[in-house]
């Protein structure tokens, strides 16, 4: 396929999009999905026939957002959403505002809320707005327009540049300058190099990586090949959690279409660029975020990580170098080439450009997923989009980055959310879960909780990760029976530290941040689980009167 | 140099069949190991000694390699699993909304831990690091089916509900 013709694709699709005055979109992602939004298409299709509406079509997308108020349709006309749309909530959608033209006020969501207009969407722009298994709807939306400037206007220099400039750093937590990383590997001189796509979103509470390979795979496939043509690369990796098996459909789905329109493969949009992209499959183990644990698992060894540097920008896969970035990162790319490096940088903060998606999930109202500007209160996060706690409950904290993460009490709720504000509290970015607590979760129980994780994830290679996440564990279950003393709790300080100074890798170094971040702030939660210590006094014996 | 087509099993047992084409599909290549471990698995149901021994055999592995892959990642299991499996996600939104709760009455109701099968091999009961719908928290995945916002006696309920579609059965 030439740019041209693909051009004319998405002219095509968007003239047959035209000729449809019944767009209904009902979301089609595990979250909606698990509850009943398969019956809510069949009801839809049937009303719509048996009713007799013609040019209506309906179609499955990505997700909406709003997970808590499944499943979700939306019809395309006016932008209308509407919540709990089961069996017969469709047929009333279907007579009522297909038919009649009115919409359905009672199962209407407010799309002023602040839920959806306090959200900046890059990522999230074609999730719920397109088929995912139609590659003519993502080229119809623009797509692969990306990299056909990049093939045809770029050099691969200046593909570089451009991420760059835009300011783009790594969302799978660290926050790597993604340019940076692309132009040390493209500098490298190798018969051969990689990209990898991190998809193995192990953090519990985590969805959002999730979420865009089921509603936007091609979004993925296009900053993949962007990234290729950058570094010089002619073969990706897409490494894939195993508990994610839409995703994988849908990705074994978009590279089989993205290769038979010549998007992918051999001689891309008829240029002189070669790239094929396979998938692995992961299974189950969380050290396999950490990128050389990744490298070596894609290898078909044990995935445990190995010493930095050489890092694998310069030496990854089989040895070659090897560009790894997770999967929001590679989403952002597209939008970087297309709308410009300046567009970008000027959404968020300075040293924390462009968006984050966050897993908004625990004791809020709005569960779901969302996109905000980098730099927001985390207070608006959770009261104006989250909604606050659910009637009862009182906030006590927030929750990101999982396992590697820390709890931000209600004293901090104003701090701006980026790279550096959430490090100034002992908590990390992440990759975007944010769990709320509210008073009936006791901070010792989550800190023992994510302490067991890491000690059952831990690989087992460096021993202060081996042997000092069971100790770690041992002291807070001690603590949390009531058994401890104010001496654990030095101990277990003490132990964090270490842990976190001397480990191997990611997984090691940050699996003390839970039990740091809730001692810092909530330790009155510890002492008041402590047993007093007895102190030894000698009997008291009778003194033999001297006189 | 052509690689020897790996033979088929001595035992006849045509699943080895499947198995040989997925390893094909590999070219034998040993960096595939993960690729073949997860077809063995969805083929035989998981991964007995002597699966692995041919594994080993077919990809020109140590099968010190293959058996270390193997229980190296939850995902393999290395045991049958029972006929049914409740696959209850013990992720942190699930956690903070009463995870801890649904497990303890499981445990209870099945007289196994999780990651354990019940004697009569009805039951499988797993924890899942996340599922991703933390949305709907807590959530399972019973029997490939998830269930959302789950209570304790709803989760105690399918258990019963197995069990008496079991007595069915045998009646």
């Amino acid at each position: 396929m030439t740019v041209e013709e693909l051009r004319e694709l998405a002219e095509q699709e968007q003239a047959r999009q035209a000729q449809i005055r019944h767009r209904v979109l009902y979301c089609a992602a595990a979250g909606c999905a698990s509850c009943g939004s398969l019956g809510t298409r069949d009801a839809l299709k049937q009303s719509i026939t048996a009713r007799g509406i013609e040019a209506a079509e309906v179609v499955g997308t990505g997700c909406m957002g709003l997970c808590g108020e499944g499943p979700l349709v939306k019809v395309a006309a006016g932008d209308v959403l509407y919540k709990r749309v089961d069996a017969a909530a469709a047929d009333r959608l279907v007579e009522q505002h297909l038919a009649g033209g009115q919409p359905v006020g009672d199962l209407q969501l407010d799309t002023s809320a602040p839920f959806f207009a306090e959200q900046v969407k890059v990522v999230l722009e074609n999730c719920g707005r397109i088929d995912a298994t139609r590659i003519e709807e993502y080229i119809a939306v623009g797509g692969y327009e990306a990299l056909a400037r990049a093939l045809t206007e770029l050099k691969p220099a200046g593909v570089v540049d451009e991420i760059r400039k835009s300011g783009l750093r790594g969302r799978g937590g660290a926050g790597y300058p993604t340019g940076l990383k692309w132009d040390i590997a493209r500098k490298v001189q190798a018969e051969q190099k990689y990209i990898v796509c991190n998809a193995d979103e192990g953090d519990p509470g985590a969805f959002m990586d999730r979420s865009v390979l089921e509603g936007d795979p091609h979004r993925v496939l296009e900053g993949m090949a962007i990234a290729g043509y950058a570094i010089g690369a002619t073969q990706g990796y897409v490494y894939v959690r195993a508990e994610y098996p839409l995703a994988i459909e849908r990705l074994k789905l978009a590279i089989r279409q993205a290769e038979r329109h010549g998007v992918l493969g051999s001689r891309i949009l008829e240029s002189g660029f070669n790239f094929r992209i396979d998938l692995r499959i992961g299974a189950g183990a969380f050290v396999c975020g950490e990128e050389t644990a990744l490298l070596r698992s894609i290898e078909g060894r044990r995935g445990r990580p190995r010493p930095r540097p050489p890092y694998p920008s310069e030496r990854g896969l089989f040895g070659m170098p090897t560009v790894i970035n997770n999967v929001e990162t590679l989403a952002n790319v597209a939008p970087i080439i297309n709308r410009g490096s300046a567009w970008f940088a000027g959404i968020g903060t300075p040293r924390s450009t462009g968006t984050k998606v966050f897993a908004l999930a625990g004791k809020i109202r709005n569960t779901g997923l969302i996109e905000v500007p980098m730099g927001i209160p985390l207070r608006r996060i959770i009261f104006d989009i989250g909604g606050g706690p659910p009637a009862g409950a009182t906030f006590k904290a927030a929750q990101t980055g999982g396992p590697s993460g820390g709890c931000i009490p209600a004293e901090h709720l104003d701090l701006p959310v980026d790279y550096e504000s959430l490090a100034t509290v002992g908590s990390i970015m992440g990759s975007g879960g944010l769990i709320v607590m509210d008073s009936t979760s006791n901070m010792v129980d989550v800190a023992r909780f994510f302490m067991e994780f890491s000690r059952d994830e831990s690989c087992g290679k460096c021993i202060p990760c081996r042997v000092g996440t069971v100790h770690l564990h041992g002291l807070l279950e001690k603590i949390a029976r009531g058994e401890g003393t104010a001496d654990d709790v030095a101990l277990l300080e003490e132990l964090c530290v270490m842990v976190k100074d001397t480990s191997l890798c990611g997984l090691g170094q940050s699996a003390p941040n839970p039990v740091l971040s809730t001692l810092r702030f909530f330790r009155p939660e510890y002492d008041a689980l402590l047993r007093p210590v007895e102190v030894f006094t000698p009997a008291a014996t009778k003194t033999t009167d001297p006189a | 140099m052509s690689r020897e087509a790996p033979s088929t099993h001595p035992s006849g047992d045509n699943r080895f069949k499947l198995l040989d084409r997925a390893i094909n599909a590999h070219q034998g290549d040993g960096h595939a190991l993960i690729e073949v471990l997860h077809a063995a698995q969805g083929i035989f149901g998981y991964l007995e000694e002597d699966l692995l021994i041919y594994i080993a055999r077919a990809l020109k592995r140590p099968l010190s390699q293959v058996y270390g892959v193997a229980t190296f990642y939850n995902f393999f299991r290395l045991k049958p699993a029972g006929r049914h499996t409740f696959v209850l996600c013990t992720g942190t939104a699930c956690y903070v909304k009463g995870a801890d709760r649904l497990q303890k009455a499981l445990e209870h109701r099945c007289a196994v831990r999780f990651g354990e099968t019940t004697p009569d091999g009805a039951v499988s009961l797993v924890a899942a690091r996340c599922v991703g719908s933390c949305g709907l928290a807590p959530v399972a995945v019973i029997d490939d089916e998830v269930a959302a916002r789950l209570t304790e006696q709803e989760a105690v309920a399918r258990v019963d509900a197995w069990a008496a579609a079991a007595e069915e059965v045998t009646r």
